[in-house]
């Protein structure tokens, strides 16, 4: 079940955010603005080595930008849960400017899944008037009451010591995550290609977070801990004109691996993915290695949605299927997709996140 | 002084074949007091002959005198008042004026020739069996009785002379006889003249005078 | 069958074409007000709808402060303690060569409304400065350099534009209010303790169109009604007299073998179709009567209540249908009577006008009998009402009740008039006017109608521009006025006023709610200005030197009567001050807000914020200030209006308030003296009958005409003197309970002898001209005419 709470003029919102952010489900544009030449906005250029911590912050320069934070987690019954929390921000102009005349549009989105229920909430913001933003040191991420805050200690990275809280109109949550590993870069040392014409974003992760903290639900708050995945991307054109979406996931292995994987739906199928070991070390999949066969589909209001995943590389025989905590985890917002926890079992078992935009 | 005097009237109305001859050249004089009886077909021109005397409606050529008065000398204003003061008109229906009652409309005439006296009224209401009805309207009455307040009505005014177009035509016969039996009596007591138009021959016959109108002309006449 | 039956009937109004005619335009003409004033109506409602949809739907509430003004970070500090709000920025702005609202909105935060829809058609221009205006607003600005779009979803007067944009052209930091999302998260700190200077509005409130001009919406949907009553007696009257006529035709039609049902089923489908004729042309009349008067009600309504509404008037097929609903029905209403008496005639009926006549002195009696209940209800509704909904029932039921009477009381008149007559021909007069009474009364009653409810509507109006003038001439005793550009300037005109003028009394206000009600506390600075000038309503003793020393408040009238204050006795709260004692209340007509006003040093320790909004002068050598002003500040000529300005614009606000009800009100006594007219021109027809035998009896055709018209005028005369008391207790009620309840003043009545001779002259002229052609035609009727009475069965 999901609450849309103090709903603004989301249309509005969804508007700015359709031309420029990624997960949009406008199948019939087909993200076909993400594509477009973007002019005046900068694009991510190979072998540009990722800077700490300036990089945690904002790139006003490039047209879209997110904060994206995704956990596994159970309580003391052993029952599972998913808990997302993103803030994006897309850029009308490549640059900032004070005030009402910043350029920069925030939105955050918030989602809990339980076994049986889905909450997700959203919000939206101007740049400029202090309303959100994010400031790389120290590190606070942030719209309206929602944040994401540092409280790494002095000389460890600003995303090892994350508090983290938002509320939507039926749920709220307050979690501690803490890095047990390093940040990781995706592709090639943070340069993550989307498609075989070139199209990329800088993309690292932090994915060794343990969790723990609280989620307010209806029927009152629950003590839970787990573990985590941040996610950070920026680009200007991280899609390709035939492209409609995407599917994705952050998987945890049982034995401390870790995998990030994707599939980027155009007229030919491109997948990308890293293999990271539990010290961090992480080996780029190109594309074509790892294989998505959608096994099972899950029908949300009208849509046709593959909720059930196998997942194969076959260079490590890895064979894996995915079974989500709750297939109806769709994200009912002013820009809908879906995003819900899940185990895995095959050659392989662990918990993981499964995003999928564009249907 | 002779009551009426017609001389060498003519009269046509305009119809789809041409000018109607209605009356051609006729003559009539009425001595006072004297009671004339006109009989003739239907259309053949009464009702317009006694039009012409009431100076109700122009004839085309010849002279109309009421009691001695040229009616072709006198303008609209004459011509009523020449009705007020000396004549009384009966016609087959409508005499009475709706609103006023029976009383009043008695009355009327004579208060408007100036000449009003209330005991002959009354007396003449009396004979004409309406002193019972004095309170009543127009509408409330039979048309027997609506035509006895008629002639009261017009002899209350004591006209020289009382012109009576058909006064019973609208009755039926016994009412008729008793209604015309009654003007007959009491114009020759009032002293009037009379020129009554009848189909009656029997009614004629009591007129001391008797005309046939045919071919616009009278014939007969003694 | 049913073919013939219809020719038949037919005939009769190929036959009486006037009266066809008349029929026809009195339905038309009932159609064409009342539609003409529901269109004027929808019009206005929808731009209010349109105002009120802009931003929010109606559905948000603000959160205001009393100054008008919130510094933007609360606007921060409040989203980032979780509460859902967006800010709004509002402001008057000369732009191109009009005088414009500015509504600033953020459209990613707004709740859902036009305005963010409309931003939201192009984000990126609309933060780059693209704007919205209604057409006409946009026709009104003329030249400008804004990327400028027209949109009918944007009030009229109103520019829509991105907050940044609006802080930017109306040169303010601040925002003016926050809208408050319905729907809020759970949890966060409450607003009481985050923001305890700030005003909650509830939804709706805010934007309080609707409430504010129900009473003039109201006023002038009663001028309709009875426009359509006035009408409706027309058609009435028309449709009796028609059946009247066709009496004979309907006895030979049944006794030729026609059945009662198809008979009155062809009656029915006539008067339909009559109906449909005379509605559809009405609804053009009164599309084109409304489309001549929206201007003045736009102007109106901006004037009087600042409501956006365009001064064009858009078709809308609810208004026709409903307009030809309300013919249907009207036909219906005055067609049943006469269906009614048809189903229960006796195939042999007298045809005597008599028998009519006392048929309808039962129906006489009947009537008296409802007038009476119906004054018997008026009164219990003075005594025991309240509201302006039993203000409109109270005047409905008396207005009625004196129509209904019309006839009665002529009939009482004339038969006094006929027992003093002398001489057959008077006599006869008034017999005869006494007959035709029941067929006249229908038009008499509409012609009473129009005349009380303009005698009533006119000594209103009168009375209160009696007043008004008084009053105004005493407010603007000021010679200058000066608005402030901004705090700054008034900072700095201040000092320099000070040493120039006389007096300078500031001008400080801020909003709040009184009693519940939308309004505003104004400082007032203790001077000669006010005390001489002020005569105030109930005062306490020393009620001005009480104010000065900050121990009370004086409230304005709306205030006083509305709320039911009672001076000395009762408080009145003012957020920030606490409660005070009510010292007593002034007249402040015009305006639709509830008002208090503190002494100044008191405004000043409890409203801080709140900026000057206007320096009222007083001094001896306006156009050398002015001059000056003009000269070392700069000021505009927008800035500075001198009294005798202020005066002409209040004057002609005050005038154009009232120009529609004038209007309807001469449009009302036309179709009163159509009714009359209608109802000659029928009668003259059934009256030959009447009338020949008094012409037989020597009464000239002339002379006869003479008495006729005589008849009419006198007729006339005597409505138009019961229609005196009836318009002046029709001023009484509008002045001290319609306008208590619409407006919140209550005005002394007063009398214009002047304007009631004018408008008996001018019903004269009205009566004379309906009786006129009736009266010619029987002057130059031939004897033929007249003689064919006798011949001829009726
Ligand atoms: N106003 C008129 N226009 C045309 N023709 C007329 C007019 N009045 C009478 N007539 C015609 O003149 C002729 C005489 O009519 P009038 O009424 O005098 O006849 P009448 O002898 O009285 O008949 P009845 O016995 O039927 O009453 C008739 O043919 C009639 O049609
Ligand atoms: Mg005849």
């Amino acid at each position: 079940m999901q609450h849309n709470l103090a709903k603004p003029a989301i249309h509005a919102a969804a508007l700015a955010f359709g031309l420029a952010l990624a997960p949009a489900s406008l199948p019939a544009q087909g993200f076909a603005g993400l594509g477009t030449d973007a002019e005046g906005f900068a694009i991510p250029q190979r072998g540009t080595a990722l800077q700490f911590p300036a990089d945690h912050g904002p790139h006003p320069e490039y047209r879209i930008e997110w904060w994206y934070l995704t956990a596994t987690l159970s309580d003391a019954d052993g029952q599972d849960y998913g808990v997302q929390w993103t803030l994006f921000r897309s850029a009308l102009a490549p640059q900032e400017d004070e005030g009402w005349d910043s350029p920069q549009v925030w939105m955050g989105h918030a989602g809990l899944t339980t076994a049986e229920q889905h909450f997700s909430a959203e919000r939206f913001a101007r740049g400029g008037i202090g309303q959100a933003g994010v400031t790389a040191d120290p590190f606070v991420a942030h719209i309206d009451d929602w944040h994401m805050t540092s409280h790494a200690e002095e000389g460890a990275d600003a995303l090892d010591h994350l508090q983290v809280h938002a509320r939507g109109g039926d749920f709220s949550y307050d979690l501690e995550f803490i890095a047990e590993g390093p940040l990781v870069p995706q592709g090639d040392a943070g340069y993550s290609v989307k498609s075989p014409q070139g199209q990329a974003s800088y993309y690292y992760s932090q994915p060794f977070y343990t969790v723990s903290g609280t989620l307010d639900l209806p029927d009152g708050p629950v003590k839970v801990t787990g573990q985590g995945w941040l996610d950070r991307e920026w680009s200007s054109q991280p899609l390709a004109e035939d492209q409609a979406g995407w599917d994705w996931v952050s998987l945890s292995f049982d034995d401390g691996h870790r995998m990030m994987g994707f599939q980027l739906r155009g007229t030919e199928v491109f997948t990308a993915g890293t293999w990271i070991t539990p010290d961090g070390t992480p080996t780029p999949l190109p594309d074509g290695a790892v294989q998505f066969t959608p096994l099972h589909h899950t029908r949300i209001d009208g849509r046709d949605v593959p909720t059930h995943w196998r997942i194969e590389w076959a260079e490590q025989d890895l064979s894996i299927e995915t079974e989500p905590l709750n297939p109806n985890a769709w994200m009912d917002l002013s820009i809908s997709y879906w995003e819900g926890p899940l185990r895995f079992d095959g050659s392989h078992s662990g918990r993981g996140y499964l995003e999928m935009t564009g249907y | 002084m002779t009551a009426l005097i017609l001389d060498t009237i003519t009269k046509s109305f305009p119809s789809a074949e041409g000018p109607v001859r209605v009356l051609d050249g006729l003559s009539l004089q009425i001595a006072p007091g004297s009671a004339h009886a006109l009989t003739g077909d239907s259309g053949s021109g009464k009702s317009t002959l006694l039009h012409i005397a009431a100076g109700l409606e122009p004839a085309q050529s010849g002279r109309v005198l009421v009691a001695g008065t040229d009616l072709s000398a006198q303008d609209d204003a004459g011509r009523a008042a020449l009705r007020r003061g000396s004549l009384g008109l009966i016609f087959q229906q409508f005499n009475l004026i709706p609103s006023l009652s029976v009383a009043a409309n008695l009355a009327f005439q004579a208060r408007l020739a100036g000449r009003h006296d209330a005991a002959f009224t009354d007396h003449l209401a009396d004979r004409l069996g309406l002193a019972d009805l004095r309170a009543r309207y127009p509408e409330q009455l039979s048309g027997g009785q609506q035509q006895r307040v008629a002639i009261g009505r017009c002899l209350a005014a004591r006209p020289a002379l009382v012109l009576a177009d058909e006064p019973t035509g609208n009755l039926d016969e016994g009412t008729g006889d008793t209604v015309l039996d009654l003007m007959l009596e009491l114009t020759a007591e009032a002293g009037a003249a009379l020129l009554l138009v009848t189909h009656s021959p029997r009614l004629a016959a009591r007129c001391d005078h008797r005309h046939h109108l045919r071919a616009g002309r009278l014939e007969g006449g003694a | 069958m049913t073919r013939i039956a219809l020719t038949a009937l037919m005939s009769h109004w190929v036959r009486n074409w006037l009266q066809l005619a008349m029929l026809l335009a009195g339905l038309a003409l009932a159609t064409a007000l009342w539609s003409g004033v529901q269109a004027l109506n929808s019009e206005a409602r929808s731009a209010y709808a349109t105002a009120e949809s802009l931003l929010a739907e109606g559905t948000a509430e603000r959160l205001d402060h009393p100054s008008g003004q919130i510094a933007q970070d609360r606007y921060i500090t409040l989203r980032r303690a979780g509460w859902q709000v967006s800010p709004v920025v509002e402001g008057r702005h000369t732009l191109g060569s009009a005088r414009v609202t500015l509504v600033g909105i953020e459209p990613l935060t707004a709740p859902q409304g036009a305005g963010p829809a409309l931003a939201a058609q192009d984000l990126n221009a609309f933060f780059a400065g693209r704007a919205f205006a209604h057409p006409q607003t946009i026709t009104e600005i003329g030249a400008h350099d804004l990327d400028l779009h027209p949109s009918d979803a944007v009030p009229v007067g109103t520019v829509l534009l991105d907050i940044g944009r609006a802080q930017e052209m109306l040169d303010t930091e601040a925002l003016s209010y926050l809208h408050l999302l319905q729907t809020q998260p759970a949890g966060m700190r409450p607003l009481d303790t985050l923001a305890p200077d700030l005003r909650r509005v509830p939804a709706g409130e805010g934007a309080e169109l609707g409430g504010l001009t129900d009473s003039f919406h109201l006023n002038l949907t009663a001028f309709g009604l009875l426009a359509f009553a006035v009408g409706l007696f027309i058609v009435h009257s028309s449709v009796g007299l028609a059946f009247e006529q066709r009496r004979a035709m309907f006895r030979t039609l049944r006794a030729l073998g026609l059945p009662l049902r198809t008979l009155t089923a062809c009656l029915a489908a006539e008067m339909l179709v009559f109906a449909l004729i005379a509605g559809v042309v009405g609804l053009v009349l009164g599309h084109l009567l409304a489309s001549f008067l929206m201007p003045d009600v736009a102007l109106t309504l901006r004037g009087l209540y600042g409501a956006p509404v365009p001064g064009v008037l858009q078709f809308n097929p609810i208004w026709a249908a409903s307009g030809l609903a309300m013919t249907l029905g009207g036909a219906a209403l005055a067609g049943a009577q006469a269906l009614w008496r048809l189903w229960h005639l006796p195939i042999l009926a007298p045809a005597q006008p008599r028998a009519w006549a006392r048929a309808s002195a039962r129906g006489m009696r009947l009537q008296g009998g409802v007038a009476l209940a119906l004054a018997v209800l008026a009164i219990a509704l003075t005594l025991g009402g309240d509201g302006l909904l039993t203000g409109f029932g109270l005047l409905a039921a008396a207005l009625l009740a004196a129509a209904l009477a019309v006839p009665l009381v002529l009939a009482a008149l004339l038969r006094l008039a006929q027992r003093g007559a002398r001489g057959p021909v008077a006599e006869w007069f008034w017999a005869d006017s006494r007959q035709n009474m029941p067929r006249l009364s229908l038009a008499l009653m509409a012609l009473m109608l129009a005349l009380a409810a303009n005698i009533g509507v006119g000594t209103m109006v009168a009375s209160f521009r009696a007043t008004f003038i008084d009053w105004l001439d005493l407010r603007l005793a000021a010679e200058l006025n000066v608005m402030p550009a901004s705090a700054q300037e008034a900072a700095a005109l201040h000092p320099y006023l000070s040493d120039r003028a006389d007096a300078v009394l500031p001008m400080m206000r801020v909003d709040a709610t009184l009693k519940g009600q939308p309004g505003q506390i104004y400082a007032m600075k203790d001077h000669a200005s006010f005390r001489d000038n002020w005569p105030l309503i109930d005062p306490v003793p020393d009620a001005w030197d009480r104010l000065a020393a900050g121990e009370g408040v004086l409230v304005n009238e709306q205030l006083y009567r509305r709320a039911g204050l009672q001076s000395g006795a009762d408080t009145l709260d003012l957020p920030g001050v606490g409660a005070l004692p009510v010292l007593g209340a002034y007249a402040d007509y015009g305006n639709p807000l509830a008002q208090a006003v503190l002494t100044l040093p008191q405004f000043q320790a409890a409203y801080p914020d709140a900026p000057v909004r206007q320096f009222a002068i007083r001094t001896s050598d306006a156009a050398g200030l002015t001059a000056s002003l003009q000269e070392e500040f700069g000021l505009s000529s927008a800035q500075i209006t001198d009294q005798a300005h202020a005066r002409d614009l209040s004057m002609s606000i005050f005038e154009r308030t009232f120009v529609i009800t004038r209007a309807l009100n001469v449009l009302t006594l036309s179709v009163a003296a159509l009714a009359l007219f209608a109802a000659l021109v029928t009668l003259a027809g059934m009256r030959l009958a009447q009338l020949a035998p008094l012409w037989a009896l020597g009464l000239t055709a002339r002379r006869l005409a003479g008495l006729e018209l005589a008849r009419a005028l006198v007729l006339g005369a005597l409505t138009m003197v019961l229609a005196l008391p009836v318009g002046l207790m029709l001023a009484q009620v509008l002045l001290s309970v319609i306008n208590v309840q619409a407006f919140g003043w209550r005005l002394p009545l007063q009398v214009f002898p002047a304007d009631w001779a004018r408008l008996a002259l001018w019903a004269m002229l009205a009566v004379l001209a309906a009786a006129s052609l009736p009266a010619l035609q029987l002057a130059r009727q031939g004897p033929a005419d007249l003689l064919r009475v006798f011949s001829r069965d009726r």
